[in-house]
């Protein structure tokens, strides 16, 4: 096999939009000759932004899951709910298949994709060798499922729309919708702004593609 | 480094940069990056008229999905019903603006701009003639997909009728049904778009 030869190692940049390989002017800010976008090498300041927007997501985890997402009065008085007590209440009342659904989306997805950034950032930032190919699986796994985590966010929207029988039942959202929709916001733009071509930066000119 | 000419084939893989060739590829098949494999290229077959035609049934669709109202729920004699937009709306007003907001652009605003952007770049290279200010448009949708939902949305709207079903009875709306052919044809249809027509039209006529 022949040695890894990047867009990079040649001094050319293959555009973010289009996906063009050009070969950069020299001037400050080259353009896509193509499409006209601005062309990087990799991400500007990529670990350093996806850092601070994963840790932002983590602080705001905290509330997004001990806050009640949304209050819910009826004749028998008013209840609290938490996302976890929402899906308690869902498999208690039968319908386990949503709550596990709801569970996976609202719970385990913001955890596991803040989780598999962390790893993501370290990982690049000690210039690992381990296992790039299933990094880079991972990181699109990690684009892929974040956007199922906005389910919380549409059902609050939903039951506050839809429950308004003055005097019978009224659902209000919760302090915690705002902090869920942050997180997911977060970790979304976290996810944007790391470059997966960092993982296979140190494998620049080497003859064998790493196993995983 | 000395100078290379490199063949226009040449492609690198927006994943790991690694350069390679881009294969010739037969209608329907993809092409995947041999280091790191990601998706390389599409070529969808019969692409203009393809994604055209589902474009013009997505903004029927559309229109259905935001005109009618979703779904209503029926207690005791009174009867309730939201429409997509003021579910939005009774949020915001609600004071929780940010995440109304949010709903607004995830579920609303960017699905139908995808729809708007193939629309205005396809028909006039159906009509043979290049669409003024396509590129940046065509960035704009680029950056914008993620941000779509409405498959997320449509989920929720399940979820929220279990929570519902023993309180009230409900109702499932025509914007119900719109949305949920909406997400079917909208995958579709950027599947059928194949934006390498953009450069090719562009390098034809300059």
């Amino acid at each position: 096999m022949t040695p890894a030869v990047t867009a990079r190692s040649l001094g050319l940049l293959s555009c973010h939009a289009c996906g063009q390989l050009a070969r950069p002017a020299p001037v400050a800010l080259p353009r896509c000759p193509r499409c006209h976008a601005p062309l990087h090498d990799r991400k500007p300041a990529s670990l350093a932004t996806t850092w601070a927007l994963t840790l932002a997501a983590m602080i705001l985890f905290v509330p997004a899951n001990t806050l009640p997402m949304m209050t819910t009065t009826s004749l028998g008085g008013s209840q609290q709910d938490t996302i976890l007590s929402g899906v308690v209440f869902l498999w208690t009342s039968g319908s386990w298949p949503l709550a596990a659904v709801v569970f996976f989306a609202s719970i385990l997805v913001p955890l596991l994709k803040i989780l598999a950034l962390l790893y993501l950032a370290a990982s690049v930032q000690r210039g690992s060798r381990v296992a790039p190919r299933a990094r880079t699986r991972l990181y699109r796994m990690v684009e892929f499922i974040g956007r199922w985590s906005m389910l919380d966010i549409y059902v609050v929207t939903l039951l506050v729309a839809l429950v308004r029988f003055q005097g019978l039942a009224t659902v209000e959202a919760g302090p915690a919708a705002l902090a869920f929709g942050g997180v997911v916001v977060l970790t979304m733009f976290a996810a944007m702004s790391f470059d997966p071509r960092l993982i296979w930066d140190p494998f620049t000119g080497d003859a064998e593609t790493p196993d995983d | 480094m000395h100078h290379l000419r490199l063949p226009a084939t040449v492609i690198a893989c927006h994943d790991c940069d690694l350069l390679q060739h881009e294969p010739c590829l037969e209608p329907g098949r993809t092409a995947r990056c041999v280091r790191c494999g990601a998706i390389l290229a599409r070529s969808p077959a019969d692409s203009v008229d393809r994604s055209l035609a589902l474009v013009v049934t997505a903004a029927v669709l559309y229109v259905l999905a935001n005109v009618y109202p979703l779904v209503g729920l029926e207690l005791q004699g009174r009867r309730v019903e939201v429409t997509q937009f003021g579910a939005v709306l009774s949020l915001w007003q609600e004071g929780m603006e940010p995440v109304a907001a949010l709903v607004f652009v995830t579920a609303m605003a960017f699905p139908v701009l995808e729809v708007v952007m193939i629309a205005i770049v396809l028909v006039p290279l159906r009509l043979g003639r290049r669409a003024p200010g396509y590129a940046r448009f065509y960035r704009l949708v680029r950056s914008v997909k993620p941000w779509g939902m409405i498959e997320v949305f449509l989920l929720g709207m399940l979820v929220s009728l279990v929570k519902l079903a023993h309180l009230a009875s409900v109702i499932l709306g025509v914007a119900f049904w719109a949305t949920a052919a909406l997400i079917v044809v909208l995958t579709f249809a950027s599947r059928a778009f194949d934006p390498r027509l953009l450069w090719e039209q562009a390098e034809a006529t300059p």
